[in-house]
């Protein structure tokens, strides 16, 4: 039994092909779970941008679509990279894969580091809702609720950069180790899946935040 | 295969393997973590029953004279959430699921046992929250946390409740998830789709109800977190938001969340009813593909929570319809169920008893349902005792009689020790009259007008107060006699062999309790679910009954 069972194959696996068909459906399911998650989010988003379509419009001038704009090449890069570090795990090249995986934790670092800046600029201007929100203009109430699905759904996708950021600490030490080859990388797949998720939800959050009602 | 089985059943087995409290807190086995979830249910159960308890005594007299009316909320409150996200969303996918469902597709373990383990510790975390809360002053919004009350006016412990329901969520995911995966992959050889036990194929549905609709009533609940915690702005109509916007929300998960509840009951309840007919499930495919069918169908009927809540008469007559069409499937399983009785020989063990009781009681609820969903009534009954009633037909009388028809039917290959027989059937018998009795005068409360959530109300309707009580301290009566022989069988119980029922199926192959791997000899398939035609697939010596094997 033992020598079927090599030590990266849990016991209730039969075959490592079992194990991977498992976790690749694993995730996959998981990912569903993360589109209804959002999906919440963004149908509020909608039907209230249907009913104050100005608001949502000035509530979004005051983003800063420059750093929006950085943000989303950072993800697209570090998305690439995500990439490479399966495809080096997959081929068993143990450098380029911690390489990769450093570089992608350098660039969700970069996300996060601007993405701060960004909210800080807005404490700044008074635009985070609450007792303090200040905005000159009509439609304040309404640009306030703008406001706070801005909060709340580029929080929601920077909770997940952050986890995603430590799950990929955890691939990089076990990646010294040398635990991945070309008989088992489900863990770096299953980890980029999830990145590349993270980072579409971000291109759906830039133009929806950013972009849209803008002339 | 039978030197095999007896052998084990002298020896090692899932529960005796190790013996320390570290080994069950840190178990990946599937059957560990399944009784750690009955044992933990248990305990919800009886904090959720004891508010139901004060509550019904209050309402024995029209004056609020045991309780002040915030109490009496806060009670109810704790009821709810206590009752819903803590013992029926969990009870029978993660006692008797974890339990079984690796068993019966004839696997080791499920397919992510630390995702599985990593789910209890979540689940309790989140009952912690909650029952923080409810200590720590107690949540008074009802278990639906409606805006704008829960987010502007509530007293703060509604953030800790909400964290609490937040976090539990992701439990039933992590277990859904674990299901889905180890049915599709995990199949013992010969296994194939359409061999199935029902209760794997309502695991199915149930899991996928789960996976789509949990993620939605957590988002809902994040969103009533960080208006709450924060002061953002998503519902507050002061701002322009829409509080009915939360409700939608907010059913789309509940309203399915129903089915999690019941789908699982009606997987139970056909595996009971094969057996204690002998016959083969009438219909098996149809019976298959209604918990599909249920599961698709009644993501599509949440509106009918809003029919008074500022909806359009056009979406509420959509919703209307498919409130109607989401019983279709649900008759199609009780009319199979009844077919497959039709004939068979029917023997009246406990576990049958509660399929009855199941039968009888869900269709009461599920046909006071169709009042509901009707436009016109629901103006008159909505907000009434009758929808109490009718949730509890359903919920109560469906969900928790196939819990407990599930728990009987299973004991034996849990624990390896049978309950005694004559007092289960006089338990199940208290059950069905205490619980008939306790909500049945509650449809005609609410048929008079009597409003659900209130501490106080007109002398009229004290009789049938009383009676509801009267039931209920029955209902509680059965339950701690149940409580209590099943308790006594633990150690003293007569030994159960591997197939006390002589049932089909993979987990009536291997020994009582199983042992850790669950099978000594990995199984193969070679007859479709339900074989009561055939000979038992075990020798009749490796048969438990046949106490010279052991
Ligand atoms: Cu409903």
């Amino acid at each position: 039994m033992s020598d079927s069972h090599p030590s990266y194959l849990a016991h209730q696996f039969d075959d490592v092909e079992q194990q991977r068909q498992a976790s690749t459906m694993g995730i996959w399911l998981f990912l569903i779970t993360e589109v209804m998650f959002f999906g919440g989010l963004f149908t509020g988003y909608i039907v209230y941008r249907g009913m104050y379509p100005e608001a949502w419009k000035l509530g979004s001038h005051e983003l800063n679509i420059l750093l929006g704009a950085i943000n989303t090449a950072v993800l697209i890069l570090s998305s690439l990279t995500m990439a490479l570090s399966v495809h080096a795990a997959q081929l068993g090249e143990q450098k380029k894969l911690s390489r990769n995986l450093l570089a992608t934790i350098g660039l969700g670092g970069v996300f996060l580091v601007i993405k701060a800046f960004e909210y800080k600029a807005k404490f700044g201007h008074h635009l985070v809702p609450g007792e303090h929100f200040h905005f000159e203009g009509p439609f304040s109430n309404q640009v306030q609720l703008f406001y706070s699905f801005y909060f709340t759904m580029t929080g929601m996708h920077a909770i997940h950069m952050v986890i995603g950021i430590g799950i990929l600490f955890w691939l990089w030490a076990q990646s010294r180790k040398g635990k991945f080859h070309k008989d088992y990388y489900n863990p770096v797949e299953v980890t980029g899946l999830y990145w590349h998720f993270v980072d579409l939800v971000w291109i759906f959050l830039f133009p929806l935040l950013y972009l849209i009602g803008r002339h | 295969m039978s030197t095999a089985t007896s052998t084990a059943s002298e020896g090692k087995h899932y529960l005796n393997a190790k013996h320390t409290v570290l080994s069950w807190l840190l178990t990946v086995d599937h059957k560990r973590i399944g009784m750690m979830y009955l044992v933990s249910l248990v305990v919800f159960f009886l904090i959720g029953g004891a508010a139901a308890v004060l509550f019904r005594l209050e309402l024995m007299t029209p004056a609020g004279d045991l309780l002040r009316s915030e109490t009496y909320n806060k009670l109810f409150t704790m009821h709810g959430i206590v009752m819903i996200f803590f013992f029926l969303i969990p009870s029978i996918p993660a006692v008797l699921g974890n339990f079984l469902l690796p068993i019966m597709v004839g696997t080791r373990d499920v397919a992510f046992p630390k995702l599985n383990l990593a789910s209890w510790y979540v689940f309790m975390l989140g009952g912690i929250l909650a029952f923080v809360a409810i200590v720590g002053g107690g949540v008074d919004t009802g278990w639906t946390f409606y805006t704008p009350y829960s987010t502007m006016y509530a007293n703060s412990n509604v953030i800790l409740a909400v964290c609490g329901a937040f976090i539990a969520g992701f439990s039933s995911i992590m277990t859904a998830l674990n299901f889905v995966v180890t049915i599709h992959k995990m199949r013992a050889p010969g296994l194939t789709w359409f061999r199935l036990p029902l209760f794997v194929w309502a695991m199915y549905a149930t899991s996928l109800v789960v996976l789509l609709g949990t993620p939605v009533v957590a988002i809902t609940l994040v969103m009533i977190f960080v208006e709450r915690a924060f002061g953002l702005g998503i519902f507050n109509p002061a701002l322009g938001g829409d509080p009915v916007l939360f409700q939608h929300l907010f059913w789309f998960y509940s309203h399915p969340a129903v089915y999690i509840m019941i789908l699982p009951s009606m997987g139970v309840v056909s595996e009971i009813i094969a057996c204690f007919s002998r016959r083969r499930i009438y219909g098996y495919k149809f019976v298959a593909y209604s918990s599909l069918a249920i599961a698709v169908i009644g993501f599509f009927v949440w509106g009918h929570h809003m029919f008074v809540s500022s909806q359009s008469t056009y979406a509420g007559m959509i919703f209307s319809f498919l409130t109607f069409f989401v019983a279709v499937p649900t008759a199609i399983k009780v009319l199979n169920w009844t077919m497959t009785m039709y004939k068979g020989s029917i023997s009246l063990e406990a576990p049958m008893l509660y399929a009855f009781g199941f039968l009888g009681l869900f269709t009461i609820g599920g046909m006071t349902g169709l009042f509901l969903s009707t436009l016109a009534t629901d103006i008159h009954l909505h907000d009434t005792y009758f929808v109490v009633a009718h949730f509890h037909y359903v919920m109560v009388g469906g969900g928790v009689m196939g819990f407990l028809g599930g728990l009987h039917f299973w004991w034996p290959k849990m624990t390896g020790r049978m309950y005694p027989e004559g007092w289960a059937i006089f338990a199940a018998i208290v059950i069905f009259v205490g619980f008939n009795l306790t909500f049945f005068p509650q449809f005609q409360l609410g048929y008079h007008g009597m409003p659900r959530r209130y501490h106080e109300y007109p002398a009229d309707f004290q009789v049938l107060h009383i009676m509801s009580t009267a039931g209920a301290s029955v209902l509680g009566f059965g339950y701690l006699l149940m409580a209590g022989y099943l308790g006594w069988s633990l150690k003293f119980g007569k030994k159960a062999g591997a197939n006390p029922w002589d049932a089909r199926g993979l987990e009536w192959e291997t020994s009582s309790p199983p042992p850790t791997e669950n099978f000594l000899v990995p199984p193969v398939v070679r007859h479709e679910a339900y074989a009561y035609e055939f000979e038992s697939e075990t020798s009749p010596e490796s048969h438990p009954s046949s106490e010279s094997s052991a």
